[in-house]
This record gives structure tokens, sequence and C-alpha cells, in this order.
């Protein structure tokens, strides 16, 4: 950094530059809000979204809450391959196989619970999953639990939900964990 | 005798009001005007019943969560010391506003009243002695508190109030020599003297030097931002930082406080006080001979609502201030303090005096 010229080192004139900017943000803020306020339109006095009431768009490529794919009958399209379940980084998913009635389908789960808590939202599931039964579409991020044991979702609140709108927005509501129920 | 001392009360009720309620709406000001400086909103979400007020709410939130918290006190902390700290910031920034005027005389009941709290004619020294007194609180709270850093704040908190002190002193000298008197309500009264009968005597006009000079040391005495190395929350967090809950918000409250004594010794000093431009005790008297008469009563009010009106102005721009500039650091602020505004002030009253020695007005 260069040493300070002398109209610097005085300091008052650099101040009073400086303040003028703020003022004068100020006033055009000021200004902008007071016609909206009279129901003129304009430009906003702000440039921040006030976000759980305004939500920019997100993209669609977005890594969000998981979800299982269901079939036709509602079933859920995962085989239990494990797949998933072995190349999670986190060791966040966990997996207990059945058999499938139906003699087609091989196997089905029994449990398909997915700890958030430990999840690092990498998509490698997702990547990994050769029926495209695990998707990170619905759009969900503000997800919260009071306890640990509260992050872990289970398969049935994960076939629950529905993939993302087109904007991104999500579809389904927030799945509310046992402890924040009631 | 029950009139006179209604009339006691009544100037002292205004002022402790006008003081702690403009105090509370600061805390609100504050978050509102920096919000809309930075181009955000600023909090705007506490409601009572859905009405959310453009956030006037938050002040009261605030209080009643600083109330709510847990009072915690260090177990090594000198326990007196400990818990009169706060009181005693907070008490010497509420007086501190008693000997500023906001009116000039009032007939009551057959009574002349001055409009100010307490009328004294030493009021200029009596301020600068409660301001003072004020950071013993933060000295007390810095070394009662047993933590090194807070101990730091506290030494800090000293060292920059004596620095500001001084050069406020000197500042303010400028002032008192013109006007020959240390009592708030004479020097306000001879600011309504008109130079050429149109230009008013307003201290801004008489020592705009000492202006500049006044309100800079006065932002270091309030200790805040860009002079708020006590604090300086990224450092050392501060003479307050073993306090919680109300203790802590006393500290906020002083903060406030003192922004809102020096807004109005500003004003006293440099802003006319009360004065209105040609408006004298029995209504407008304009330089070009024309003139509105106005009833005692109406004047008095438009007095009292051109205090008030100043005093928003100036607080204004404190929060302008506070809100633009980064804090200096702890050295450059006691260079500022030491090797700028005081040898200025000095350099301020010799030029006055030689100014006055020549106009021959005393």
């Amino acid at each position: 950094m260069s040493p300070m010229n002398l109209r610097q080192r005085f300091y008052l004139v650099e101040v009073l530059t400086g303040l003028g900017l703020t003022a004068a943000h100020f006033f055009r803020n000021m200004g902008r809000h007071t016609a909206r306020a009279f129901g003129r339109k304009g430009a906003s006095g702000a440039v921040t979204i006030q976000y759980p009431e305004e939500r920019r768009a997100y993209s669609p490529r977005l890594r969000s809450l998981h979800r299982l794919v269901r079939r036709d009958d509602g079933s859920p399209r995962c085989v239990a391959c494990m797949m998933c379940e072995t190349v999670c980084p986190a060791h966040c998913i966990y997996i207990v196989a059945d058999e499938h009635p139906n003699p087609e389908i091989e196997k089905v789960p029994r449990r398909f619970d997915i700890d958030l808590g430990k999840c690092v939202f990498c998509g490698y599931c997702v990547e990994a999953c050769p029926e495209d039964a695990i998707r990170m579409d619905t759009g969900i991020l503000e997800f919260s639990s009071y306890s640990r044991g509260g992050m872990i979702y289970s398969k049935e609140m994960l076939l629950s939900l529905e993939p993302a709108d087109a904007s991104g927005r999500p579809r389904s509501p927030i799945p509310l964990p046992a402890d924040r129920r009631g | 005798m029950l009139i006179d001392l209604g009339i006691a009360f009544g100037r002292v009720a205004f002022v402790m009001l006008f003081v702690l309620n403009v105090a509370a709406l600061l805390g609100w000001v504050e978050r509102k005007q920096s919000a809309i400086m930075q181009d955000r909103i600023g909090a705007n979400r506490a409601s009572i019943f859905g009405i959310t007020a453009l956030g006037l709410f938050h002040p009261l939130a605030d209080t009643l969560k600083m109330l709510s918290k847990e009072d915690f006190r260090p177990a090594r902390a000198d326990r007196l010391l400990f818990e009169l700290a706060p009181a005693v910031s907070v008490f010497f920034a509420l007086v501190a506003f008693a000997s500023i005027p906001f009116g000039d005389t009032l007939q009551v009941a057959g009574r002349v009243v001055p409009l100010q709290a307490v009328t004294l004619n030493v009021g200029v020294l009596y301020v600068f002695a409660m301001l003072s007194l004020g950071v013993y609180g933060v000295m007390m709270a810095g070394w009662s508190s047993a933590n090194n850093f807070a101990l730091l704040g506290g030494q800090r908190a000293a060292a920059l109030m004596i620095s500001a002190e001084i050069a406020i002193g000197a500042s303010i000298m400028g002032v008192v020599m013109i006007h020959g008197s240390l009592n708030l309500m004479d020097i306000v009264r001879g600011q309504g003297h008109l130079f050429w009968g149109w230009l008013p005597a307003w201290g801004i006009i008489t020592q705009p030097l000492a202006f500049i000079l006044f309100v800079t040391a006065g932002i270091a005495a309030t200790k805040r931002i860009p002079f708020d190395t006590p604090e300086g929350e990224s450092e050392i967090i501060g003479y307050f930082v073993e306090y919680s809950g109300m203790k802590f918000g006393m500290f906020l409250m002083t903060d406030m406080v003192e922004t809102i004594v020096l807004a109005g010794l500003s004003t006293s000093l440099f802003l006319g006080g009360w004065q209105i431009p040609y408006l004298v005790a029995d209504g407008f008297k304009f330089p070009w001979g024309a003139g509105i008469a106005l009833a005692p009563w109406l004047v008095a009010l438009l007095q009292i609502g051109a205090f008030v009106g100043k005093v928003g102005v100036v607080i204004f721009f404190l929060m302008l201030v506070r809100w633009t500039l980064p804090r200096f650091r702890y050295d450059q602020a006691m260079r500022l303090g030491w090797l700028g505004l005081f040898p200025l002030a000095i350099a301020n009253i010799v030029l006055t005096g030689l100014v006055l020695a020549a106009w021959g007005a005393r």
C-alpha cells in the first residue's frame, strides 16, 4: 500500500467524502421507501431478499433433501442393492433388505434411513443408484431438529416427498422429525 | 410552595422522560438508519398481534430479552464493584443532561420558569464532570470482572477519555470566551444575537473549527465507532465482556444516553440550542422589517420543537459517522487526540482571543 498523501492524512476531507457517500445512499433509499409507502411503483430501497417470504429461484442442479422415488403402486423403486450405502462417504445411509412379493423384483428395503446429521450432500448416492430410486431434487433445505435422533429420516418420510417445481420451489412440506411434532 | 415543587418536578420529568425515551428509540434508529444506509431493510420482525410498526417493537423485545436472561457473575469477580459498575455508568450519563436548556423562559402561575431541568452557573463544567465520571463505571467494570480483556478495555476507555476530555474542554473554551459565561442558558441566549442584523451568531458560525474538534472529541468520549477501542469487539470484546442480561443492557443504554447528551450539548453550544433565527420573545421579527406576533406559549413550544429537531439532526449525523467509519487503532486514536485535536483546540483559543481583542467585544 502506498503511503497516504497529505490530503488523506489530514483525514477530514476523506471522512466527509465517505459520509457524503453513505448519506447519499440513505436519502436515496429513504426516498424510494417513502415513494413505495405511498403506493408508487419504483425501484426498491433495498437490495436484500426477505428470505422466508421471498426466495431466489434455486438452480435445477441443486442437491437438496433426498427423496425415494415411488413405483406406480406407491412402493419404493429401490431394490435394496446397497450401492448407495456402500458409496456414501459419510456412512449416513442404513438399509435393511426384504424379499419383494413380486418375483420379478428381487428385493425391497424394509428400512431405508438417512442420517441427515451426517450427510455431506455429495450426491454420490444419486449417481450410484442403478434404479434411479434416490434423488436429491425436493428443493427442501430447511430441515432441522432439536436432537440428533430427529435428523434420521425414515423410508416413509423420504417416500412421501415430491420433486421441486420448475422454479426450484419445494412442493412437499418440510417433513417434521418426531421431536418437533406436536 | 406546592406550585414551585410541581414546576421543579415538571422540569426534571420532562428532561428525564425525553432522555430515556429517546435512548430507547435510538436502538431502533440505529438499526433502521444503518440498514437504509447499507441498502437493507433492517429489523422488522418483532410484532404484537401481527403489527410490526416498522420494527418499532424491537427495542421492547430487546429489553424483555435482556431482563429475562441469566444474570451471570464470574466467581472471582469483585462483587460490589461488579454490581455497581453498570449503575454508575448509566447514572452519570443520565444526570448529565440536567443543565442543558430546552427552551427559553416561560411564565407559569406568575413565575418565570427557565426551561431546563437545573439552572446551573457552571452548566458546561457540570455536563463534562458528569460525562467524565461516567468512565469510572467503565473502569470499575473492567477491573472488577477478573478478566484480562475486560481490564484492557477499561484501561483503554480511561486513556481515551482523558485524551478526548482534554480536547473537548479546550475546544469549547472559544465558545465560553465569546459568551463570557459557563451557564448554558446564557450561551444559548447569546447565540440569538444577529451579526449585521441578519446572520445568527450560532457557535458553528463563530467557532467552526471548535465545532469540528468538539464533535470529533465528543464521539471519542461516547466510546462509539470510530473510537470504540475500549470495546473493540473483534479484538478484546471490551470492558463488558463478563456482563450479561440487563447489566449489559445498561452499558448499551449508557452509549445511547451519552449520544443524546453529546447531541444536546453540540446543539446548545454550536447550533443555537432552542434558538430559531429571528424568533424573539413575542414572535418572529425578520431582518426586512416584517414580523409575526405569537403567543408566549407558542414561542416556547416552537423553541422546544427547534431544540428537539436540532438534537435529532445531530443524532442522525452521529449515527452516520458511526456506521460509515472503521475503528481507529488504539495508537491512532491516542495520536489523534493528543497530537491532532488538542493542539488545534489550543490554536483555536489563541485565535479567538486575538479576534476578540481586535473586535473589542469585551
